[in-house]
């Protein structure tokens, strides 16, 4: 089938080595007798219109599945005149497994349902870890959403909603893997599915879960909730593998790679070209672990770093997420429910204090993080700041209470 | 009597499983790895404690996919692979296999199928990024292209191990950036404030939450021709384009005064340092589709001197923390210009408050 509208601009994207979307898109366009082909041929239309006039033509609006508020990206074209085939051109979300794996069978499925109910153009993934389903219209949302549910997939989220969440390779494939990044991201997510699927919190909330302080997924910054694997016991060091590699590759080499690179200058090289660990200083950033991957490893003593609030700029500017909990053990089936509570008392503090619009960062920023520690039941620690207060604009007069507080809880951890 | 049929609901089940899909010998070795190694660019190798193997081989894809080349893909992976695959956070596909052997043959079909094998270590991986023009209600510019056209440009880079640490590029249509952060990030930047359809605005927006999203108290209600509305104080305007999503009628988008901007030094993970934001390195350059020549001018300039200079490991926000902004921008060519300098809440820590100067 011949394309009906000029592309030239578009077609100057189907050149050069990488992989061309806009090739994919026509080759959508021209399947013959596919029901999405006159679909994708305006789709095409619209978008060299996008590249001519360099402005964008979709609007919102209010599509979805029944049973749910969300999940569902509708999109009515405002230049529909000019190209009514792709006048609507819904996106379904749809949650991936956790980890993202998939066997053929699958994917081949996926397609087949998307062949059928929609345009044939799937993202995989969203910035926020969506498999997309581009280009529904509003008729064929419910039954694409039906075959996909029928197999085991289920809707995202979108708007004012715990959003879909992603979580690292970790332990299917990872040495570094410090918990079970695939299990706290189901139990978490599919205990607050409600949340997820019926929008009603001020403002977005993503969790995260990456398996160590290399942060594969981007929590720290990307989500609401971070979850990153640490450990609290020594560093594992095979010493034997570790003099190799000073034979491979130099002392020189190990000491500006590896020594000189530790951000707490927890690791010196001994006589006897063994390595000095530092334990007590070492923060688990993964730096030495990555580059002699052989010779070093995290500890047993395995568990999480929690940080809350990473967002990006609107409304107050960028927010990295702070410690909220410095270490939690996540091995028993009761430590992943803890997990769980805490992220279900975090979202209902947000539901009730968070204003419109304000992500959980900016509302702790304006009430102080000391304020919602205690309205979610979580003690101070001074993992959770870079450095005591400099201002001295501050009332103290509870601190002996305070005072009698920490003595206490440093008794029941000595216990 | 016939009965209506009940419509179906939905069956909430959530995130689905992956053990059930993942290749076996992940399945079966499941949090009992001991270390891997890279044998070449686009190969992982890992090794288990019970000393079973999983190759894993990257590929580069353009994310947005028609379901031929997502079966093309399976194809690949069901006749060179073991059936199993996954995607990254940046849409790189990987095809983990169970022997050495099959490594070779599988990177010969995917680079014969033109789908690049790369993107591991100390390489420019796959470019995140968002909807744009093809999808978003408020885009500024394309995102699919920007990504082709940089990856083309940057499609060596991609295959080879040559940077001295990992670098992770991001695109954003708009301010609400969500390509997130990156070593090099470029994002929209508008330059005026939005153009109101007075007309429009009383039916389509709900005026106070609005008022309440500027960033800087900028816009308030008013009557024009009888209608109420919305103005902005041009003068307090950002250009954020923050009021754009939830009242469309402030149209914040310009085909010439929407320019892209150019950021640098942002990183996510904790690895050796904590996370940073990324910084504003150069802004003004023009929304030039399909193939964006004069933002791929730059980002190539940047890591022209990255590559050259920076030590092994060394991200882009560790490398430039070395040698001093002075010298980045020296080295880069790039203007330092007043825009620099941050003037918004808590700007005074990024000042120089030391006699640490550079020559």
């Amino acid at each position: 089938m011949a394309l009906k509208h000029e592309t030239p601009l578009l077609d100057q994207l189907e050149s050069g080595p990488w992989p061309s979307f806009v090739t994919g898109l026509k080759r959508l366009a021209e399947s013959e007798g596919k029901q999405y082909a006159p679909m994708m041929q305006d789709l095409l239309g619209q978008l060299e219109y996008s590249y001519k006039t360099r402005k964008g033509f979709w609007k919102g609006g209010t599509v979805g599945v029944r049973g749910y508020g969300g999940g569902v990206i509708p999109r009515f074209s405002e230049v529909a005149d000019k190209y009514p085939e792709s006048s609507e051109f819904h996106t379904l979300r749809v949650q991936p497994p956790a980890g993202m794996h998939y066997d053929t069978k699958t994917l081949r499925t996926l397609c087949d349902i998307w062949e059928e109910h929609g345009s044939g153009l799937i993202a995989f993934h969203g910035q926020s870890g969506d498999i997309m389903f581009q280009g529904a219209t509003t008729e064929s949302t419910q039954a694409a959403f039906d075959a996909l549910n029928e197999i085991g997939f289920d809707l995202g989220g979108a708007g004012a909603a715990v959003r879909t969440s992603m979580s690292c390779v970790g332990g299917a494939r990872c040495e570094q893997s410090c918990f079970n990044e695939q299990k706290a991201h189901r139990m978490m997510i599919n205990a607050t599915l409600d949340d997820m699927h019926r929008p009603s919190l001020p403002y977005k909330f993503k969790f995260k879960f990456s398996g160590c302080a290399n942060d594969c997924v981007n929590a720290s910054h990307r989500s609401d909730f971070a979850v990153l694997g640490t450990w609290r016991d020594d560093i594992k060091v095979d010493q034997d593998k570790f003099k190799q590699y000073i034979a491979e590759r130099g002392r020189k080499e190990i000491n500006d790679q590896v020594v000189n690179m530790c951000p707490t200058r927890a690791l010196s090289i001994n006589d006897d070209d063994t390595l000095d660990v530092d334990n007590k200083s070492c923060v688990k950033c993964m730096h030495c672990i990555n580059v002699l991957t052989k010779a070093l490893s995290p500890g047993d003593d395995k568990g999480v770093t929690i940080l809350m609030g990473g967002k990006r700029t609107l409304k107050i500017g960028d927010l990295m997420g702070s410690v909220i909990v410095p270490f939690k053990k996540l091995e028993t089936e009761e430590d992943f429910e803890e997990l769980v509570e805490l992220g279900e008392a975090c979202i209902e503090f947000f539901a009730e204090n968070a204003l419109e619009h304000e992500r959980i960062g900016e509302m702790i920023e304006r009430i102080g993080l000391v304020n919602f520690l205690e309205g979610v039941g979580l003690e101070v620690d001074p993992n959770m700041i870079s450095h005591p207060r400099t201002s001295s604009y501050v009332r103290t007069d509870g601190w002996d209470e305070e005072v009698a507080k920490w003595e206490a809880r440093k008794g029941v951890a000595a216990e | 009597m016939s009965q209506a049929q009940a419509p179906r609901m939905p069956d909430e089940c959530g995130v689905p499983d992956p053990l059930p899909l993942m290749h076996p010998v992940m399945r079966e070795n499941f949090g009992k790895w001991d270390w891997h190694d890279r044998p070449r660019p686009g190969v992982l190798h890992h090794v288990a404690k019970s000393g079973d193997e999983i190759w894993t081989v990257k590929a580069g894809t353009q994310r947005q996919m028609d379901v031929y080349t997502v079966r093309k893909l399976c194809d690949i992976a069901d006749e060179y692979g073991d059936g199993h695959v996954r995607f990254t956070a940046r849409s790189n596909i990987e095809f983990m296999v169970d022997s050495e052997a099959k490594v070779q043959p599988l990177i010969d079909k995917l680079m014969d199928e033109g789908f690049p094998v790369g993107g591991t270590g100390n390489s420019i991986s796959m470019i995140s990024h968002t909807q744009g023009w093809l999808h978003c209600d408020i885009p500024g510019t394309d995102a699919s292209g920007v990504v082709k056209a940089l990856m083309d440009e940057l499609y060596q880079e991609f295959l080879r191990e040559e940077m001295p640490n990992r670098v992770k590029i991001t695109t954003s249509c708009c301010q609400i950036n969500c390509g997130g952060q990156g070593d090099i990030a470029i994002n929209v930047q508008h330059t005026k404030p939005p153009i109101i359809n007075h007309d429009l605005v009383a039916n389509m927006c709900e005026r106070p939450a609005v008022v309440a999203r500027c960033p800087v108290a900028a816009i308030r209600p008013a009557m024009v021709a009888g209608k109420p509305t919305l103005e902005v104080d041009e003068k307090k305007c950002i250009c954020c384009g923050a009021c754009y999503p939830p009242c469309p009628p402030m149209q914040i988008n310009d085909p010439v005064n929407s320019k892209l901007a150019i950021w640098v030094g942002g990183k996510h993970s904790s690895t050796r340092t904590k996370p940073t934001f990324h910084k504003l390195v150069v802004a003004g350059l023009p929304n030039n589709a399909p193939r964006w020549p004069e933002v791929a001018a730059v980002v190539k300039k940047i890591l022209k001197a990255y590559k050259e200079d920076g030590r092994p490991w060394e991200r882009m926000s560790e490398w430039i923390d070395r040698i001093g902004w002075p010298r980045f921008f020296e080295m880069t060519g790039l203007p330092f210009t007043k825009y620099h300098i941050e003037d918004w809440r808590g700007g005074r820590s990024a000042l120089n408050t030391s006699g640490h100067v550079h020559f």
